[in-house]
């Protein structure tokens, strides 16, 4: 397989923001990016599955609940349990967990406000479908912007996540939400799904992304996320 | 038409910042005697059929799996409203066992799982992730 041969879907939901930004960093990756639409059953053949940030359904219900009943959900979810590459990010994230397809839960941030900064963070586990272009322990810093962004799970699940290194990004500096353990991205067992609740897709392109000591907006940190998605389907062919 | 009644809250043991921000303003109103509030949510669903005990336990297991999110949320109660679809009396329904409640919530309640030690701790972190 040839790297534009890689096909990676960005599903659209009613209230999707990062969908485009999200196809975007796909294609700076080299990969091609097909855009799939939450009410149809098709898949289209893709590849890998991102389920972008935005407010589906206006948060209805709850964050990403509505959207994980959505008809291309039942597929993604068939999808992921048979291995293929799904990243959620942000209100995707939420979805996920939602879906079931990821551990724990999302809550209004602790301090009760919408954030939005450029966050740091640690990559905790380099050997997820979307993970292994990162050094070990690799420090990143991409933007955040969320409500709801409290991760949250009983005891026995952080424990068990801690013990098994499914913990895939950690807040680093400060914990912007009040996230248990500081968790800002978890994987499943097969470390095939991942959720994250800071925007990889918004690092990607210099001139675009967050400030670095080099250059005002020159942070491309997110986009060794695509990067380790094309490699692992490239990998796999 | 019968109506069917799920009340969902934020697990007990979990800080509710929308609650938070309520009781802040209240206070602020000068209500100091107020101390704390806890917000959660009312579905009233109207259903099709005579008011039994088939269509609670079918409403029951929608509300566990997708009224709530059972890692984040209890299910308080589920039970018919009163005949005029709008009101209800939760002594009778008690009384008349017209409730399906998870126990869950009260045991949580009873154990006091948010001390002041907690909160305390939670409003000192918070002060320090927005500095």
């Amino acid at each position: 397989m040839t790297s534009s041969a890689a096909r990676i879907g960005v599903v659209t939901f009613p209230g999707s923001l990062d969908d485009r930004d999200a196809a975007r960093a796909v294609r700076l990756v080299g990969a091609s990016a097909v855009p799939l639409w939450h009410g149809s059953h098709d898949l289209e053949g893709v590849d890998a599955v991102i389920l972008p940030g935005g407010f589906s359904y206006g948060d209805y219900l709850r964050a990403g609940a509505i959207a994980s009943l959505s008809p291309i959900m039942a597929e993604v979810v068939d999808a992921a349990n048979r291995g293929v590459p799904v990243l959620g990010i942000c209100n995707g994230f939420q979805m996920l967990t939602e879906a079931h397809l990821l551990p724990g839960g999302l809550i209004r941030n602790d301090h009760g406000n919408f954030i939005c900064r450029d966050q740091r963070l640690r990559v905790e586990n380099t050997s997820t479908a979307w993970t292994n272009a990162f050094p070990d322990s690799a420090e990143i810093t991409i933007p955040l912007k969320n409500g709801e962004g409290g991760f949250i799970a009983s005891a026995d699940v952080i424990s068990s996540l801690e013990d098994s290194g499914r913990i895939v990004f950690r807040y680093l500096e400060v914990n912007p939400n009040g996230s248990m353990n500081d968790i800002a991205g978890v994987t499943n067992a097969r470390g095939n799904v991942v959720g994250l609740m800071p925007h990889p897709e918004h690092a990607v392109e210099p001139g675009f992304g967050p400030d670095t000591r080099d250059a005002m907006r020159s942070g491309t940190d997110g986009l060794p996320l695509f990067a380790s998605a094309l490699a692992s389907l490239l990998a796999a062919a | 038409m019968p109506t069917i009644v799920v009340e969902v809250m934020p697990k007990a043991e979990l800080l509710d910042p929308q609650g938070k921000a309520v009781a802040g303003a209240l206070a602020r109103l000068g209500r100091s005697q107020i101390n704390s509030v806890r917000v959660g949510k009312r579905f009233e669903i109207e259903v099709d059929g005579p008011a039994d005990d088939a269509i609670l336990a079918e409403v029951a297991a929608l509300a566990d799996e997708v009224l709530a999110n059972l890692v984040i949320e209890d299910v308080i109660s589920v039970h018919f409203a009163g005949a005029d679809g709008f009101g209800f009396d939760a002594a009778e329904d008690f009384a008349t066992g017209n409730v399906t409640s998870d126990t869950s919530f009260d045991a949580a309640a009873a154990s006091g799982a948010t001390s002041d030690e907690t909160e305390q701790q939670l409003d000192d972190e918070i002060s320090e992730g927005l500095a």
